[in-house]
Protein backbone atom coordinates (compact mmCIF):
# COMPACT_ATOMS: atom_id res chain seq x y z
CA UNK A 1 0.00 0.00 0.00
CA UNK A 2 2.93 2.54 0.70
CA UNK A 3 4.15 1.54 -2.45
CA UNK A 4 1.53 2.91 -4.59
CA UNK A 5 1.81 5.77 -2.24
CA UNK A 6 5.67 6.89 -2.55
CA UNK A 7 5.09 5.87 -6.47
CA UNK A 8 2.51 8.45 -6.69
CA UNK A 9 5.08 11.43 -4.54
CA UNK A 10 7.61 10.59 -6.90
CA UNK A 11 5.77 11.18 -9.79
CA UNK A 12 4.06 14.04 -8.27
CA UNK A 13 8.01 15.71 -7.67
CA UNK A 14 9.20 14.38 -11.36
CA UNK A 15 5.88 16.11 -12.73
CA UNK A 16 6.55 19.31 -10.85
CA UNK A 17 2.93 19.11 -8.86
CA UNK A 18 3.32 21.36 -5.64
CA UNK A 19 0.08 20.75 -4.52
CA UNK A 20 0.01 16.87 -5.34
CA UNK A 21 3.75 16.93 -3.33
CA UNK A 22 2.08 18.19 -0.36
CA UNK A 23 -0.97 16.66 0.14
CA UNK A 24 0.49 13.14 -0.62
CA UNK A 25 3.33 13.84 1.73
CA UNK A 26 0.51 14.99 4.62
CA UNK A 27 -1.52 11.48 3.49
CA UNK A 28 1.46 9.42 4.03
CA UNK A 29 2.37 10.80 7.65
CA UNK A 30 -1.56 10.33 8.22
CA UNK A 31 -0.96 6.72 7.15
CA UNK A 32 1.63 6.47 10.02
CA UNK A 33 4.63 6.42 7.41
CA UNK A 34 7.43 8.13 8.69
CA UNK A 35 8.65 11.71 7.45
CA UNK A 36 12.26 10.24 6.64
CA UNK A 37 10.43 7.13 4.80
CA UNK A 38 8.33 9.75 2.75
CA UNK A 39 11.76 11.42 1.60
CA UNK A 40 13.97 8.68 1.17
CA UNK A 41 11.16 6.30 -0.80
CA UNK A 42 9.30 8.91 -1.97
CA UNK A 43 10.64 12.21 -2.84
CA UNK A 44 14.14 11.60 -3.60
CA UNK A 45 13.76 9.07 -5.63
CA UNK A 46 11.94 11.74 -7.89
CA UNK A 47 14.13 14.61 -7.76
CA UNK A 48 16.97 11.97 -8.76
CA UNK A 49 14.61 11.10 -11.74
CA UNK A 50 14.68 14.73 -12.86
CA UNK A 51 18.55 15.14 -12.58
CA UNK A 52 18.24 12.11 -14.81
CA UNK A 53 15.77 13.71 -17.53
CA UNK A 54 17.80 16.84 -17.03
CA UNK A 55 21.28 15.32 -17.41
CA UNK A 56 20.12 13.42 -20.32
CA UNK A 57 18.93 16.51 -22.04
CA UNK A 58 15.63 15.32 -22.44
CA UNK A 59 14.34 17.72 -19.38
CA UNK A 60 14.96 21.47 -19.72
CA UNK A 61 15.75 24.33 -16.98
CA UNK A 62 12.80 25.60 -16.61
CA UNK A 63 11.54 21.45 -15.79
CA UNK A 64 14.02 21.52 -13.35
CA UNK A 65 13.25 24.55 -11.47
CA UNK A 66 8.97 23.37 -11.20
CA UNK A 67 10.75 20.13 -9.69
CA UNK A 68 12.91 22.00 -7.57
CA UNK A 69 10.40 23.91 -6.49
CA UNK A 70 7.79 21.30 -5.45
CA UNK A 71 10.64 19.25 -3.45
CA UNK A 72 11.14 22.24 -1.71
CA UNK A 73 7.48 22.73 -0.66
CA UNK A 74 7.28 19.14 0.16
CA UNK A 75 10.54 18.94 2.24
CA UNK A 76 8.93 22.05 4.22
CA UNK A 77 5.72 19.94 5.01
CA UNK A 78 8.13 17.37 5.91
CA UNK A 79 10.83 19.12 8.19
CA UNK A 80 9.07 19.57 11.58
CA UNK A 81 8.54 16.01 11.82
CA UNK A 82 12.22 15.26 10.29
CA UNK A 83 13.38 17.26 12.62
CA UNK A 84 11.87 16.18 16.28
CA UNK A 85 12.61 13.11 18.07
CA UNK A 86 16.53 14.20 18.24
CA UNK A 87 17.58 13.28 14.32
CA UNK A 88 18.51 16.00 12.73
CA UNK A 89 17.58 16.09 9.30
CA UNK A 90 19.96 19.36 7.66
CA UNK A 91 22.42 17.23 5.19
CA UNK A 92 24.56 19.94 5.66
CA UNK A 93 25.93 23.38 5.90
CA UNK A 94 26.09 25.36 2.39
CA UNK A 95 27.91 28.76 2.08
CA UNK A 96 26.92 30.96 -1.34
CA UNK A 97 28.27 33.51 -3.26
CA UNK A 98 28.92 35.32 -6.60
CA UNK A 99 32.58 36.31 -6.93
CA UNK A 100 33.88 39.69 -6.38
CA UNK A 101 33.49 41.87 -9.51
CA UNK A 102 30.67 39.33 -11.04
CA UNK A 103 26.74 40.34 -10.74
CA UNK A 104 25.32 37.29 -12.17
CA UNK A 105 23.08 35.74 -9.73
CA UNK A 106 20.71 33.18 -11.21
CA UNK A 107 22.77 30.16 -12.00
CA UNK A 108 23.21 30.70 -8.10
CA UNK A 109 20.12 31.11 -7.40
CA UNK A 110 19.06 27.72 -9.07
CA UNK A 111 22.06 26.08 -7.25
CA UNK A 112 20.86 27.60 -3.80
CA UNK A 113 17.23 26.27 -4.49
CA UNK A 114 18.35 22.81 -5.54
CA UNK A 115 20.46 22.24 -2.51
CA UNK A 116 17.68 23.40 0.41
CA UNK A 117 15.59 20.78 -1.94
CA UNK A 118 17.49 18.15 -0.78
CA UNK A 119 17.92 19.46 2.48
CA UNK A 120 20.57 21.84 2.91
CA UNK A 121 20.79 24.73 4.70
CA UNK A 122 22.42 27.58 2.74
CA UNK A 123 23.41 31.10 3.53
CA UNK A 124 23.81 33.28 0.54
CA UNK A 125 26.16 36.05 0.71
CA UNK A 126 24.93 37.49 -2.53
CA UNK A 127 26.84 38.69 -5.73
CA UNK A 128 30.17 40.76 -5.98
CA UNK A 129 31.59 38.97 -2.91
CA UNK A 130 34.71 39.94 -1.76
CA UNK A 131 37.05 37.25 -0.38
CA UNK A 132 38.09 39.26 2.85
CA UNK A 133 34.07 38.85 3.31
CA UNK A 134 33.88 35.35 2.69
CA UNK A 135 36.81 34.11 4.73
CA UNK A 136 34.65 35.97 7.70
CA UNK A 137 31.86 33.54 6.92
CA UNK A 138 33.75 30.68 6.86
CA UNK A 139 35.48 31.76 10.14
CA UNK A 140 32.46 32.54 11.81
CA UNK A 141 30.23 29.60 10.67
CA UNK A 142 30.00 26.06 10.90
CA UNK A 143 30.09 25.42 6.90
CA UNK A 144 30.56 22.35 5.53
CA UNK A 145 30.90 23.40 2.03
CA UNK A 146 31.49 26.78 0.13
CA UNK A 147 30.07 27.01 -3.36
CA UNK A 148 31.73 29.92 -5.80
CA UNK A 149 29.59 31.31 -9.26
CA UNK A 150 31.75 33.14 -11.55
CA UNK A 151 29.71 34.04 -14.38
CA UNK A 152 32.20 35.56 -16.81
CA UNK A 153 35.81 34.93 -18.17
CA UNK A 154 37.29 38.23 -16.64
CA UNK A 155 35.86 37.20 -12.83
CA UNK A 156 37.65 33.73 -13.03
CA UNK A 157 40.68 35.06 -11.42
CA UNK A 158 38.28 36.26 -9.09
CA UNK A 159 37.89 32.42 -8.55
CA UNK A 160 41.25 31.99 -8.06
CA UNK A 161 42.09 34.70 -5.56
CA UNK A 162 39.25 33.68 -3.25
CA UNK A 163 40.65 30.03 -2.58
CA UNK A 164 44.03 31.87 -2.00
CA UNK A 165 42.77 34.17 0.61
CA UNK A 166 40.80 31.27 2.40
CA UNK A 167 44.07 29.12 2.02
CA UNK A 168 45.72 32.19 3.49
CA UNK A 169 43.72 33.10 6.38
CA UNK A 170 44.46 29.58 7.35
CA UNK A 171 40.43 28.27 6.81
CA UNK A 172 41.21 26.07 4.02
CA UNK A 173 41.51 22.47 6.09
CA UNK A 174 37.69 23.63 7.38
CA UNK A 175 35.20 23.54 4.43
CA UNK A 176 34.98 22.27 1.42
CA UNK A 177 34.88 24.58 -2.11
CA UNK A 178 33.16 24.24 -5.09
CA UNK A 179 32.90 26.64 -8.27
CA UNK A 180 30.56 26.73 -10.98
CA UNK A 181 29.83 29.20 -13.96
CA UNK A 182 29.50 29.06 -17.54
CA UNK A 183 33.48 29.69 -18.14
CA UNK A 184 34.44 27.50 -15.64
CA UNK A 185 35.91 23.82 -16.64
CA UNK A 186 36.74 20.91 -14.44
CA UNK A 187 40.76 21.66 -15.25
CA UNK A 188 40.22 25.12 -14.15
CA UNK A 189 38.71 24.07 -10.84
CA UNK A 190 41.95 22.00 -10.32
CA UNK A 191 44.21 24.64 -11.02
CA UNK A 192 43.01 26.71 -8.26
CA UNK A 193 42.40 23.91 -6.17
CA UNK A 194 38.82 23.86 -5.53
CA UNK A 195 37.64 20.76 -4.29
CA UNK A 196 34.73 20.19 -6.91
CA UNK A 197 33.19 21.46 -9.93
CA UNK A 198 29.88 20.85 -11.48
CA UNK A 199 28.80 21.51 -14.82
CA UNK A 200 25.00 22.54 -13.88
CA UNK A 201 22.52 22.38 -10.77
CA UNK A 202 21.88 19.27 -10.38
CA UNK A 203 25.36 17.82 -10.41
CA UNK A 204 26.49 20.46 -7.75
CA UNK A 205 24.16 19.00 -5.62
CA UNK A 206 26.15 15.57 -6.39
CA UNK A 207 29.23 17.08 -5.65
CA UNK A 208 28.10 18.61 -2.38
CA UNK A 209 26.44 15.59 -1.05
CA UNK A 210 29.87 13.47 -2.14
CA UNK A 211 32.22 16.12 -1.17
CA UNK A 212 30.16 15.62 2.60
CA UNK A 213 30.61 12.11 2.10
CA UNK A 214 27.01 11.30 1.36
CA UNK A 215 24.74 10.16 -1.37
CA UNK A 216 21.88 12.00 -1.78
CA UNK B 1 18.87 49.27 -38.03
CA UNK B 2 22.00 49.18 -36.33
CA UNK B 3 23.58 45.66 -36.98
CA UNK B 4 26.74 44.92 -35.01
CA UNK B 5 28.20 41.77 -36.36
CA UNK B 6 28.36 39.71 -33.05
CA UNK B 7 30.61 36.24 -34.24
CA UNK B 8 35.03 37.77 -33.88
CA UNK B 9 33.97 37.25 -29.77
CA UNK B 10 36.80 34.69 -27.99
CA UNK B 11 34.29 33.49 -25.84
CA UNK B 12 33.42 31.20 -28.83
CA UNK B 13 35.65 28.41 -29.24
CA UNK B 14 36.94 28.52 -32.96
CA UNK B 15 37.55 32.14 -32.45
CA UNK B 16 39.53 31.52 -29.16
CA UNK B 17 41.53 28.95 -31.22
CA UNK B 18 41.94 31.19 -34.49
CA UNK B 19 43.27 33.84 -32.09
CA UNK B 20 45.52 31.24 -30.15
CA UNK B 21 46.99 29.57 -33.15
CA UNK B 22 47.34 32.82 -35.26
CA UNK B 23 45.12 32.10 -37.88
CA UNK B 24 44.52 35.93 -39.68
CA UNK B 25 42.66 34.36 -42.61
CA UNK B 26 39.96 32.49 -40.15
CA UNK B 27 39.49 35.96 -38.66
CA UNK B 28 39.33 37.77 -41.74
CA UNK B 29 36.98 35.60 -43.46
CA UNK B 30 34.87 35.88 -40.19
CA UNK B 31 34.88 39.71 -40.79
CA UNK B 32 34.58 39.11 -44.51
CA UNK B 33 31.23 36.95 -44.11
CA UNK B 34 29.19 40.03 -41.90
CA UNK B 35 30.19 42.19 -43.67
CA UNK B 36 28.48 40.69 -46.63
CA UNK B 37 25.58 39.99 -44.58
CA UNK B 38 24.77 43.60 -44.23
CA UNK B 39 26.85 44.21 -40.50
CA UNK B 40 26.92 48.20 -39.98
CA UNK B 41 29.74 47.32 -37.47
CA UNK B 42 32.13 44.41 -36.25
CA UNK B 43 32.58 43.46 -32.64
CA UNK B 44 36.03 42.18 -31.76
CA UNK B 45 36.38 40.94 -28.77
CA UNK B 46 39.43 38.97 -26.77
CA UNK B 47 38.32 39.09 -23.32
CA UNK B 48 38.78 35.35 -22.89
CA UNK B 49 43.05 36.35 -23.12
CA UNK B 50 42.67 37.97 -20.12
CA UNK B 51 46.13 39.41 -19.44
CA UNK B 52 47.09 39.05 -23.16
CA UNK B 53 44.02 40.75 -24.10
CA UNK B 54 45.31 44.12 -25.63
CA UNK B 55 47.74 42.54 -27.44
CA UNK B 56 45.15 40.12 -28.68
CA UNK B 57 42.66 42.74 -30.09
CA UNK B 58 45.00 44.96 -31.79
CA UNK B 59 46.04 41.65 -33.75
CA UNK B 60 42.18 41.26 -34.40
CA UNK B 61 41.64 44.94 -35.23
CA UNK B 62 44.52 44.60 -37.82
CA UNK B 63 43.46 41.74 -39.45
CA UNK B 64 40.04 42.66 -39.44
CA UNK B 65 40.19 46.28 -41.06
CA UNK B 66 42.51 44.58 -43.55
CA UNK B 67 39.72 42.88 -45.27
CA UNK B 68 36.44 45.65 -44.17
CA UNK B 69 35.84 49.13 -44.40
CA UNK B 70 33.21 48.72 -41.74
CA UNK B 71 33.83 50.11 -38.19
CA UNK B 72 34.81 48.24 -35.65
CA UNK B 73 32.98 47.46 -31.85
CA UNK B 74 35.38 47.65 -29.43
CA UNK B 75 34.52 45.14 -27.17
CA UNK B 76 35.91 44.39 -23.70
CA UNK B 77 35.40 44.38 -20.14
CA UNK B 78 38.66 46.57 -19.23
CA UNK B 79 38.45 50.15 -20.03
CA UNK B 80 42.58 50.32 -20.08
CA UNK B 81 42.25 47.82 -23.04
CA UNK B 82 39.80 50.03 -24.67
CA UNK B 83 42.26 52.97 -24.34
CA UNK B 84 45.29 51.36 -25.32
CA UNK B 85 43.76 49.62 -28.56
CA UNK B 86 41.37 52.76 -29.66
CA UNK B 87 43.97 54.53 -31.76
CA UNK B 88 43.71 51.68 -34.13
CA UNK B 89 40.58 52.14 -35.70
CA UNK B 90 40.19 53.83 -38.41
CA UNK B 91 36.78 54.43 -38.43
CA UNK B 92 34.61 56.12 -36.13
CA UNK B 93 34.31 52.86 -33.35
CA UNK B 94 31.73 51.96 -31.20
CA UNK B 95 32.40 50.90 -27.66
CA UNK B 96 31.46 48.16 -25.79
CA UNK B 97 29.99 49.29 -23.10
CA UNK B 98 30.12 51.04 -20.13
CA UNK B 99 27.64 50.96 -16.98
CA UNK B 100 26.97 53.24 -14.41
CA UNK B 101 30.10 52.17 -12.81
CA UNK B 102 32.38 55.62 -12.51
CA UNK B 103 35.60 53.59 -12.97
CA UNK B 104 34.48 52.64 -16.42
CA UNK B 105 33.03 56.15 -17.18
CA UNK B 106 35.72 58.19 -16.21
CA UNK B 107 38.00 55.81 -18.54
CA UNK B 108 35.72 55.21 -21.53
CA UNK B 109 33.55 59.28 -22.06
CA UNK B 110 36.60 61.27 -22.98
CA UNK B 111 37.33 58.44 -25.25
CA UNK B 112 34.05 58.68 -27.03
CA UNK B 113 34.65 62.57 -27.34
CA UNK B 114 38.03 62.27 -28.66
CA UNK B 115 37.02 59.04 -31.63
CA UNK B 116 33.95 60.40 -31.85
CA UNK B 117 32.52 56.85 -30.84
CA UNK B 118 29.24 56.03 -30.10
CA UNK B 119 28.38 53.68 -27.15
CA UNK B 120 26.96 51.05 -25.41
CA UNK B 121 25.34 51.89 -21.83
CA UNK B 122 24.48 48.66 -19.84
CA UNK B 123 20.92 49.16 -17.54
CA UNK B 124 23.45 47.99 -14.85
CA UNK B 125 25.16 50.02 -11.58
CA UNK B 126 28.37 48.76 -9.55
CA UNK B 127 26.70 45.86 -8.50
CA UNK B 128 23.39 45.22 -9.72
CA UNK B 129 22.19 44.60 -12.91
CA UNK B 130 18.48 46.34 -13.99
CA UNK B 131 15.70 43.58 -13.75
CA UNK B 132 12.35 45.58 -13.14
CA UNK B 133 10.79 48.07 -15.51
CA UNK B 134 11.24 50.84 -13.09
CA UNK B 135 14.84 50.00 -12.55
CA UNK B 136 15.89 49.62 -16.05
CA UNK B 137 14.32 52.93 -16.94
CA UNK B 138 15.93 54.58 -14.04
CA UNK B 139 19.42 53.36 -14.95
CA UNK B 140 18.94 54.17 -18.36
CA UNK B 141 18.29 58.13 -17.57
CA UNK B 142 21.00 58.38 -15.15
CA UNK B 143 23.16 57.05 -18.36
CA UNK B 144 21.63 59.95 -20.74
CA UNK B 145 22.10 62.06 -18.05
CA UNK B 146 25.95 61.31 -17.60
CA UNK B 147 26.35 61.03 -21.14
CA UNK B 148 24.77 64.10 -22.60
CA UNK B 149 26.13 66.06 -19.62
CA UNK B 150 30.07 65.24 -20.39
CA UNK B 151 28.98 66.48 -24.07
CA UNK B 152 28.41 63.66 -26.05
CA UNK B 153 25.23 63.68 -28.14
CA UNK B 154 22.46 61.57 -26.84
CA UNK B 155 22.54 59.15 -30.34
CA UNK B 156 25.78 58.28 -29.85
CA UNK B 157 23.96 56.34 -26.85
CA UNK B 158 23.46 52.94 -27.38
CA UNK B 159 21.15 51.62 -24.32
CA UNK B 160 21.08 48.02 -23.30
CA UNK B 161 18.28 47.37 -21.32
CA UNK B 162 19.52 43.63 -20.05
CA UNK B 163 18.03 40.41 -21.61
CA UNK B 164 17.57 37.46 -19.17
CA UNK B 165 16.89 33.73 -19.62
CA UNK B 166 13.09 33.39 -20.04
CA UNK B 167 13.92 30.05 -18.95
CA UNK B 168 14.47 30.89 -15.29
CA UNK B 169 12.31 33.95 -14.79
CA UNK B 170 9.07 33.99 -17.11
CA UNK B 171 8.15 37.65 -16.60
CA UNK B 172 11.72 38.87 -17.18
CA UNK B 173 11.46 39.43 -21.21
CA UNK B 174 8.84 41.36 -20.97
CA UNK B 175 10.35 43.81 -18.36
CA UNK B 176 13.27 44.10 -21.22
CA UNK B 177 10.68 44.75 -24.07
CA UNK B 178 8.75 47.32 -21.91
CA UNK B 179 11.66 48.93 -21.20
CA UNK B 180 12.64 49.53 -24.53
CA UNK B 181 9.69 50.92 -25.36
CA UNK B 182 9.85 53.56 -22.23
CA UNK B 183 13.37 54.32 -23.14
CA UNK B 184 12.59 55.39 -27.00
CA UNK B 185 9.50 57.09 -26.01
CA UNK B 186 11.19 59.27 -22.80
CA UNK B 187 14.94 60.34 -23.90
CA UNK B 188 14.28 61.53 -27.76
CA UNK B 189 17.10 60.15 -29.63
CA UNK B 190 18.59 57.83 -27.79
CA UNK B 191 19.39 53.91 -29.38
CA UNK B 192 18.04 50.87 -27.75
CA UNK B 193 20.31 47.73 -28.55
CA UNK B 194 20.30 44.23 -26.91
CA UNK B 195 22.24 40.79 -27.21
CA UNK B 196 19.58 37.71 -28.34
CA UNK B 197 21.34 34.83 -27.12
CA UNK B 198 20.76 35.08 -23.56
CA UNK B 199 17.22 34.70 -24.04
CA UNK B 200 17.03 31.19 -24.43
CA UNK B 201 19.30 29.94 -21.75
CA UNK B 202 18.32 26.22 -21.05
CA UNK B 203 15.46 25.79 -23.57
CA UNK B 204 15.41 23.61 -26.87
CA UNK B 205 15.47 25.28 -29.96
CA UNK B 206 17.23 28.08 -28.83
CA UNK B 207 17.40 30.66 -32.22
CA UNK B 208 13.71 30.24 -32.55
CA UNK B 209 13.33 32.20 -29.05
CA UNK B 210 16.10 34.41 -30.04
CA UNK B 211 14.30 35.13 -33.43
CA UNK B 212 11.27 35.78 -31.87
CA UNK B 213 12.81 37.99 -29.42
CA UNK B 214 14.15 40.00 -31.73
CA UNK B 215 10.53 40.96 -33.85
CA UNK B 216 9.02 41.46 -30.37
CA UNK B 217 11.42 44.21 -29.44
CA UNK B 218 11.89 45.68 -33.51
CA UNK B 219 7.52 45.96 -32.54
CA UNK B 220 8.85 47.99 -29.17
CA UNK B 221 11.11 50.11 -30.52
CA UNK B 222 14.82 48.43 -30.63
CA UNK B 223 16.85 50.43 -33.08
CA UNK B 224 20.20 48.04 -33.11
CA UNK B 225 20.94 44.51 -32.31
CA UNK B 226 24.19 42.51 -31.71
CA UNK B 227 23.44 39.46 -33.79
CA UNK B 228 25.19 36.81 -36.58
CA UNK B 229 24.30 38.45 -39.37
CA UNK B 230 25.34 35.68 -41.40
CA UNK B 231 21.89 33.69 -40.13
CA UNK B 232 19.23 34.17 -42.66
CA UNK B 233 16.58 32.90 -40.69
CA UNK B 234 17.27 35.69 -37.93
CA UNK B 235 18.17 38.11 -40.68
CA UNK B 236 14.69 37.06 -42.22
CA UNK B 237 12.27 37.59 -39.53
CA UNK B 238 14.68 40.83 -38.43
CA UNK B 239 13.60 42.50 -41.62
CA UNK B 240 10.22 41.39 -42.35
CA UNK B 241 9.97 42.79 -38.71
CA UNK B 242 11.65 46.33 -39.65
CA UNK B 243 9.04 46.55 -42.59
CA UNK B 244 5.88 45.41 -40.91
CA UNK B 245 6.41 48.36 -38.48
CA UNK B 246 6.60 51.12 -40.83
CA UNK B 247 10.54 50.94 -40.71
CA UNK B 248 11.52 50.36 -44.28
CA UNK B 249 10.14 52.67 -47.14
CA UNK B 250 8.54 51.14 -49.70
CA UNK B 251 9.79 47.65 -48.27
CA UNK B 252 13.21 48.40 -50.47
CA UNK B 253 15.25 46.90 -47.94
CA UNK B 254 13.36 43.48 -47.54
CA UNK B 255 13.47 42.96 -51.27
CA UNK B 256 16.85 43.94 -51.50
CA UNK B 257 17.98 41.67 -48.68
CA UNK B 258 15.86 38.62 -50.46
CA UNK B 259 17.65 39.31 -53.89
CA UNK B 260 20.89 39.15 -51.92
CA UNK B 261 20.14 35.86 -50.74
CA UNK B 262 19.82 37.01 -47.22
CA UNK B 263 16.86 35.85 -46.14
CA UNK B 264 15.68 32.80 -44.90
Amino acid sequence: MSEELFERLTKAIIDGKDKDAVSFSREAIEKGLTARSVLENGLLPGIRKVGELFSAGEYYLPELLISGMTMQAAVAELEPLLNSGGSQFRTGKYLIGTVKGDIHDIGKNIVMMMLKGNGWEVTDLGVDVAPEKICTSIAEGDYDVFGMSALLTVTLPAADETVKAISKAGLRDKIKIMVGGAPVTQDFADKIGADGYAKDAFEAVNKAFSLIGKTR
Amino acid sequence: MIIIGEKINSSRKLIAQAIAAGDRAYIQNEAKAQSDAGADYIDVNAAAFLEKEAECLRWIIEAVQEVTDLPLCIDSPDPAVIKKVIPLTKKPPMINSITLEPSRLETILPLVLDYNATVIGLCQTKGKMGKTVNEKVEIAGRLVERITSSGIRIDSLYIDPLVFPVGTDTNSVSATLDSIEIIMKQFNGVHTICGLTNVSHGLPERKLINRTLLAEAIARGLDAAILDPTDKQLVGVMRAALMLMGKDEYCVEYIKAFRKGLLA
